[in-house]
């Protein structure tokens, strides 16, 4: 994986890469509310949202019923999706796991408050190497889970499919979460920095 | 604000952004995530971990109809947002306001001057605010599971160190631990656990048998 290793040096300098089709995909949701782009999302990640709510312990219609609400959610709160903060599929599963349990609690997950600062807009200089820098880092993420033991990829899915208590997490992930979390260290960094920036 | 030394441990949040832990829980850590920005960047790790799981679990195929379904309400219009924008008042972070519903704590007096407002009380744990004045001791008290303490106003000491605003004290042991609030400021906190809290001392017991703690 020499070549791939090289890539990644150079991630926050020139971008010979184009953004990923989900990415690309959810800012024309975003800034145009590009139904054929939200087709596309819906193409790619209703089978997946539905293999998670299926995980989660849904029937397979209580799933569908998920997967939709958490579509629509995704089209109803697009202008809150900001690349540069963190990937597509990072909000996508963030949205998914919070309507998931308000579904089942029939009552409001406490969320975190929201940044209140508008998104960069997908165009602007400053924004697109960051969106860039992280979305490399999730493909580098991805590859380091597909590159992890059988077993210890069990135990990541279960750890963020909501299988895993926090003291089974804390006695069961601990290599494996190491490795997985080290690849996106930079893309932690530079978000400390920018929620530094903002508040100050 | 002092700035944050005591951080949510990452076991805590990658349960969050995996949807394994109850609810007293979950608002410790929705309100300490508000207040501190390393545990935001840290949780946004967790939530690209999930996501990456998310792209990588498998595809189960959905029906036709669902997605008949789904443009159908596109083209519907958009809905007037049903819940309520809480925001941030005084020392409550948003998520505490939520759980207040807006209304100002209702405090029930714990003696000596301390006072508490359940918020939310289940066989499954119970998070509540307390309210400790400058110089107290918070009743003493042990716990068998897991205990998540957040100041949201004041300091206080205790055996493990300084707790000042946004400060989480994570106990997960059954050790007798007896904060004491520093001079200055009433001490708010936030605390959480999954079973019931047992106050040590026969007022505080009393107390626990009337106010349910």
């Amino acid at each position: 994986m020499g070549s791939d290793a090289g890539q990644d040096e150079r991630a926050g300098e020139a971008q010979p890469r184009a953004l990923c089709e989900q990415t690309k995909q959810m800012l024309a949701v975003r800034d145009g509310r590009d139904r054929a782009a939200f087709g596309a999302l819906f193409d790619h990640y209703a089978p997946r949202l539905k293999a998670m709510a299926i995980r989660g312990g849904a029937t397979p219609a209580l799933a569908e019923d998920i997967v939709q609400d958490v579509m629509l959610t995704i089209w109803r709160k697009a202008a809150q999706y900001d690349p540069a903060r963190a990937p597509v599929s990072a909000w996508i599963f963030r949205i998914a796991r919070n309507r998931q349990i308000d579904i089942a609690r029939r009552s409001r997950r406490p969320e975190p408050e929201a940044l209140d600062n508008a998104p960069e807009p997908a165009s602007g200089d400053a924004g697109a190497g960051d969106i860039l820098g992280l979305e490399q880092e999730a493909e580098a993420l991805g590859r380091a889970l597909l590159a992890l033991t059988p077993e210890q990829r069990a135990v990541i899915e279960r750890a963020y499919l909501g299988d895993l208590t926090h003291s089974e997490i804390h006695a069961e992930t601990g290599l494996p979460l190491g490795t997985i979390k080290s690849r996106i260290r930079l893309g932690l960094d530079r978000l400390r920095h920018e929620l530094k920036d903002l508040r100050s | 604000m002092n700035a944050i030394t005591h951080h949510l441990p990452d076991e805590i949040l990658a349960a969050y952004a995996g949807g394994s832990l109850d609810y007293a829980f979950e608002l410790v850590v929705a309100a300490h995530v508000s207040l501190c920005d390393e545990c935001r960047a840290a949780l946004t790790a967790h939530e690209a971990a999930g996501g990456a799981v998310l792209e990588e679990v498998g595809a189960t195929a959905v029906s036709p109809e669902l997605r008949s379904r789904l443009f159908a309400e596109l083209a519907g219009p958009e809905p007037e947002a049903a819940v309520p924008t809480w925001r941030r008042r005084g020392p409550y972070p948003a998520p505490v306001v939520e759980a207040l519903e807006g209304a100002e704590p209702r405090w029930r007096s714990l003696g000596n001057g301390a006072r508490q407002c359940m918020l939310e009380e289940s066989a499954r744990g119970s998070v509540r605010l307390l309210y400790i004045p400058p110089g107290q001791a918070m009743p003493e008290h042990g716990h068998r599971g897991l205990e998540l303490t957040l100041v949201l106003q004041g300091a206080y000491r205790d055996a493990s160190g300084r707790f000042g605003p946004g400060d989480v004290a994570v106990e997960d042991d059954d050790e007798g631990h007896q904060p004491i609030a520093e001079p200055g400021e009433v001490c708010i906190c936030l605390a959480a656990a999954d079973a019931p809290l047992h106050f040590r001392g026969i007022v505080p017991r009393l107390a626990q048998r009337f106010f349910r703690i």
